[in-house]
């Protein structure tokens, strides 16, 4: 039987490359490259390039204001601004500014989050939960949460506590949509492998739900704590003596645009590290993805 | 540990998928069922296994689980099921974890169930590493590891290669082989059910009823790819479903 086969399989080989040149095939005519078409839609690391737009973006500043073609008026000179910046570091003030803005930014920022999580999640397991609250959390979601600032200084007094109840309440309502919506993805085929195995409920949630809502969380965090910052200055604009919002208050109202620009810079700077750090956190907690 | 349906009707709404399933599921064996798409097949197995509730009818456990057995009723599941992050080895300590198994203990465990799927290089690397057939070695290798008294397989090799599946079969007839284990095999292929089946059982097309169950004699071990008495067994059951496979799929889905 082998030998048999042999010279057979042999003659249809030969008889194969015979025809590779197919009979209707004409390759004396036009040839051309395939065009390409499947580039793009695929985001690719370029870390360097922030830099150059932060980099050309000041320099055309710092160009247009000592060339002139910007006025003094509309806005700082760069330098100025840096100088500004350095003053403030070496008088110590700096500090002084910094660090109430930063323990009330914590402070608030995680009371919010930890509650908005929790009832994310809350909201995505129990069916009662959900029709009870998420209509609620619409209606909250749209309120601008500064209006309601006078009310958290009655509830919570003058002091830092209003800060922090504002700035939790702010990050709350986005941790909430998207945990509960990060839930809801959550693939069900793997809960429901978790119950064939007879896992307790709370190792459902913690080992399956948790891990696979992790990225819809982590996503909705960058935009919570955005919003802190912009709540923690508005809350210092209405009543606090040292804070970045109260430096930029100071300085709005003396029409000092270096100081604003100085303090408008800080809260840039803080919400460029914030991002970062979410992203060196989900480098972590997400590695399985990559 | 035997498993016994008795008069199994279920539907959903108004939707009739079983009607009238009585079947006793012996320990030591394979029972395939197999049947056109659509005729409540892993319905079946999801009822079997308690993740569903059946609309009429009984489903019993007959006799004692067995000694060391941690989830008697335990699935291999189509699409793997494995959680992404964790690894291999991870993936198997989940289902450990729950049952108050001491650290080496479980180690021992998985190092068992490892090496009997031919895995042990692979311990430590992410589901999303590996082949989709070793992804289904790892979930029969987790399947393995809480020793269960039934494995319920939901078309355990549809989502892999035709290739992938000849040697996942081997793989499955030799874990049989050295440790006769009861399963449900729910598949639409018939030369897996002819090759890993001791009783086939053919499903009408929905609402699905039992129209004929086949016994095969020949031992496991003893079955080849392509061995002519199995392809006769297999052309038998497609004779016989040919015209509901036909009329299944003319159907019009929701109708």
């Amino acid at each position: 039987m082998p030998n048999d086969s042999k010279p057979d399989s042999k003659g249809a080989k030969s008889n194969f490359d015979y025809t590779k040149q197919a009979p209707g095939s004409h390759l004396a005519t036009k040839q051309q490259p395939v065009p390409f078409r499947g580039g793009g839609f695929a985001p690719v690391s370029r870390p360097w390039m922030g830099f150059v737009v932060f980099f050309v973006l000041i320099a055309f500043l710092e160009a247009g204001t000592r060339i002139g073609f910007i006025s003094a008026l509309t806005i700082p000179k760069p330098s100025d601004v840096f100088n500004t910046f350095v003053e403030l570091y070496s008088s110590g003030l700096l500090w002084t500014h910094l660090m109430p803005s930063l323990t009330r930014f914590v402070i608030g920022a995680a009371i919010g989050t930890v509650l908005g999580v929790s009832l994310g999640i809350a909201i995505g397991l129990f069916s009662y939960v959900r029709a009870g609250l998420v209509p609620l959390v619409a209606a909250l979601f749209p309120v601008p949460k500064i209006a309601l600032l006078p009310l958290f200084v009655i509830w919570f007094g003058i002091d830092e506590a209003s800060k922090y109840a504002l700035i939790a309440f702010g990050t709350f309502t986005p941790m909430v949509v998207a945990t509960y919506g990060a839930v809801d993805n959550v693939d069900r085929g793997l809960i429901r492998m978790g119950q064939s195995f007879n896992l307790a409920w709370f190792s459902i949630v913690r080992k399956i739900v948790l891990p696979g809502a992790m990225a819809g969380i982590l996503s909705g965090l960058r935009i919570a704590l955005a919003i802190a910052i912009i709540l923690l200055v508005a809350a210092e604009m209405l009543g606090a003596e040292y804070g970045i919002g109260a430096y930029i208050l100071q300085a709005g109202s003396l029409y000092d645009l270096e100081r604003l620009f100085t303090g408008v810079a800080i809260l840039s700077i803080l919400g460029v590290l914030v991002n970062s750090a979410i992203g060196l956190i989900e480098k972590r907690v997400l590695r399985w993805r990559m | 540990m035997d498993i016994k349906l008795s008069g199994i009707h279920h539907s959903y709404g108004e939707r009739e998928v079983l009607r009238n399933i009585n079947l006793d599921i012996a320990s030591g064996q394979i029972v395939c069922i197999v049947g056109p798409s659509g005729c409540g097949k892993s319905t079946l197995l999801r009822l079997i296994g308690g993740l569903e509730r059946p609309s009429l009818g009984d489903i019993l456990q007959v006799g004692d689980v067995p000694e060391g057995c941690l989830n008697p009723l335990t699935y291999v599941f189509q699409d793997f099921a494995l959680l992404p992050w964790r690894s291999v080895a991870g993936n198997i300590s989940l289902v450990l974890e729950d049952h108050g198994i001491s650290r080496v203990e479980s180690q021992d465990i998985i190092n068992n169930v490892l090496e009997r799927c031919k895995l042990s290089d692979f311990a430590d690397v992410f589901p999303k590493q590996i082949s989709g057939g070793m992804k289904q070695r790892v979930a029969i290798a987790r399947a393995l590891a809480v020793n269960p008294a039934v494995m319920l397989m939901d078309e355990p090799l549809s989502a892999l290669d035709s290739q992938t599946r000849e040697l996942l079969m081997d793989d499955i007839v030799s874990l049989w082989t050295r440790k006769p284990f009861t399963a449900v095999y729910v598949t639409h292929n018939l030369a897996e059910a002819v090759r890993l089946g001791h009783r086939i059982v053919v499903l009408s097309r929905r609402p699905g009823e039992i129209r004929e169950v086949v016994t095969i004699d020949k031992p496991l071990s003893e079955r080849r790819h392509a061995d002519p008495d199995l392809e006769q067994q297999q052309n038998t059951l497609w004779q016989m479903m040919r015209d509901e496979a036909m009329a299944a799929d003319a159907e019009l889905i929701n109708a």
